[in-house]
């Protein structure tokens, strides 16, 4: 589950849905039948969200952008998706900066200011090659800081997230350039584009939870919250406890 | 939406996948890169498995990927303390399930492949350890590399993997999840009654 936060639907549209989760989640506080996972207090709201999710996904949301895949040309797309990993890169090195990481800071700074300069405002994503991409966020730091993860959430349009890691995604889409754009449309295409492109690097999956998981919530749910400690330990996490 | 992301990694697992008869003696690590550039070599030149032949994609999970795999340990790993509750005829259609779902889960994600370098890392163990993870990393262009770790462990027919980590996702951790899920809800047999549905289905569709 990599994040790749930079473009997500609309601040606005995010806004609300996690308000209306937040709410929702005070609605559907009567405990589960089964004592609950303890990652997951609102879990019965989020399976609801989750349902809605994969309905609006599979029949509105996954064949536009699979049309999109199939009809866009290849360098397009590429284009495109190295233009916002480098804004996600300059996310990359704030973070790493917060988390007290210049040498990880220096590569991702190194990667914008390469990517940015001679590699066209970054479409083409020249750094590559000698620096691999760095992916700190807002959530990770505050992992780092000792924040813990607050309770999972499963946001539709957008997918599973925190407590603690959907507030990093707001303040990243708060902050992001493209907020400062003072044309309204044009800022609102971009946003368009980067939230097809975020989907689009994530085809083809789905299927395949379907046919590994046997319930395909639990799945996603158990995988996020190891992908994401994972990122905050910077892949060495301290070993699970055995239950 | 991102969801979706975990499985793609998944699917990853593949080109770095275990394969072939271990031969003895062969250090894991030594294993597991001959495996996956013969996974990788195969998906890469097989007109079938190009044309998406499913038959021919499971014939290549089922005899180059799951000799290297021990099921017994996955399946104990992912059943966690419910292993202990469960009989040995239980436990024997538990492996026989679970690796089902596997075959058809790694047969999915073949047919998904792209081309990607896979780097492995200097095997940091003890040369008499008898449990060790191989790391290796899987390089894609324009976006962070991902790291697949192989939980490997001695046996008597050679090194088997008994677990896959894929971006710091373990398969059997994930599983434990699922399967401690259904035994809640329907104990032990319900699960296999899951896992046997499942696998029809999943047969059904492919």
């Amino acid at each position: 589950m990599r994040r790749r936060s930079n473009v997500p639907p609309s601040p606005r549209r995010i806004v609300a849905a996690v308000a209306s989760a937040a709410l929702l989640a005070g609605c559907a506080a009567t405990p589960a039948r089964d004592a609950p996972s303890p990652d997951d207090p609102f879990e019965p709201m989020n399976r609801v969200a989750y349902s809605v999710h994969e309905v609006v996904d599979g029949h509105f949301v996954k064949p536009m952008v699979q049309a999109y895949v199939d009809y866009t040309p290849q360098f397009i797309q590429l284009g495109i998706r190295n233009f916002f990993g480098n804004v996600d890169d300059f996310f990359s090195f704030i973070n790493a900066m917060l988390q007290g990481k210049p040498d990880k800071a220096g590569h991702d700074l190194g990667r914008v200011i390469t990517n940015t300069g001679f590699g066209i405002f970054g479409i083409i994503d020249v750094a590559s090659g000698a620096v691999p991409k760095g992916e700190e966020d807002f959530g990770q730091t505050f992992g780092v800081w000792g924040i813990p993860q607050g309770p999972y959430l499963f946001i539709p349009l957008w997918g599973p997230t925190t407590v603690r890691d959907g507030t990093g995604t707001l303040i990243r889409v708060w902050y992001g350039p493209v907020g400062y754009l003072p044309y309204v449309p044009l800022r609102n295409i971009i946003y368009g584009i980067g939230a097809v492109d975020l989907r689009a690097s994530a085809l083809g999956a789905s299927s395949m939870i379907d046919q590994a998981s046997l319930d395909p919530y639990t799945f996603v749910r158990r995988a996020y919250l190891q992908r994401r400690e994972y990122m905050v330990y910077d892949g060495s996490p301290p070993p699970e406890k055995e239950d | 939406m991102r969801i979706s992301n975990f499985c793609r990694h998944a699917a990853m697992l593949v080109l770095a996948a275990v394969a072939f008869p271990a031969i003895a003696q062969e250090a894991p690590d030594v294993l597991v890169k001959r495996v996956s550039g013969e996974v990788l070599q195969v998906v890469r030149t097989d007109p079938k498995v190009a044309a998406g032949d499913k038959q021919r994609v499971r014939e290549v999970v089922e005899t180059m990927l799951l000799p290297n795999f021990d099921f017994e340990r996955m399946s104990s790993l992912a059943m966690g303390r419910n292993w202990s509750k469960a009989t040995p005829e239980q436990q024997k259609q538990l492996i026989e399930q679970f690796r089902t779902l596997l075959v058809r889960t790694y047969s999915g994600a073949l047919t998904q492949y792209k081309d990607q370098t896979i780097d492995f890392k200097p095997l940091r163990a003890d040369p008499a350890a008898t449990d060790v993870i191989v790391r290796s990393e899987v390089v894609r262009a324009g976006q962070a590399p991902v790291q697949i770790d192989y939980g490997m462990t001695k046996t008597a027919s050679g090194w088997k993997a008994y677990d896959v980590i894929v971006g710091g996702v373990s398969l059997v951790t994930n599983y434990r999840d699922e399967f401690n899920e259904q035994i809640k809800a329907g104990g032990v047999d319900g699960l296999i009654k899951t896992l046997v549905e499942k696998n029809k289905g999943a047969s059904g569709k492919s």
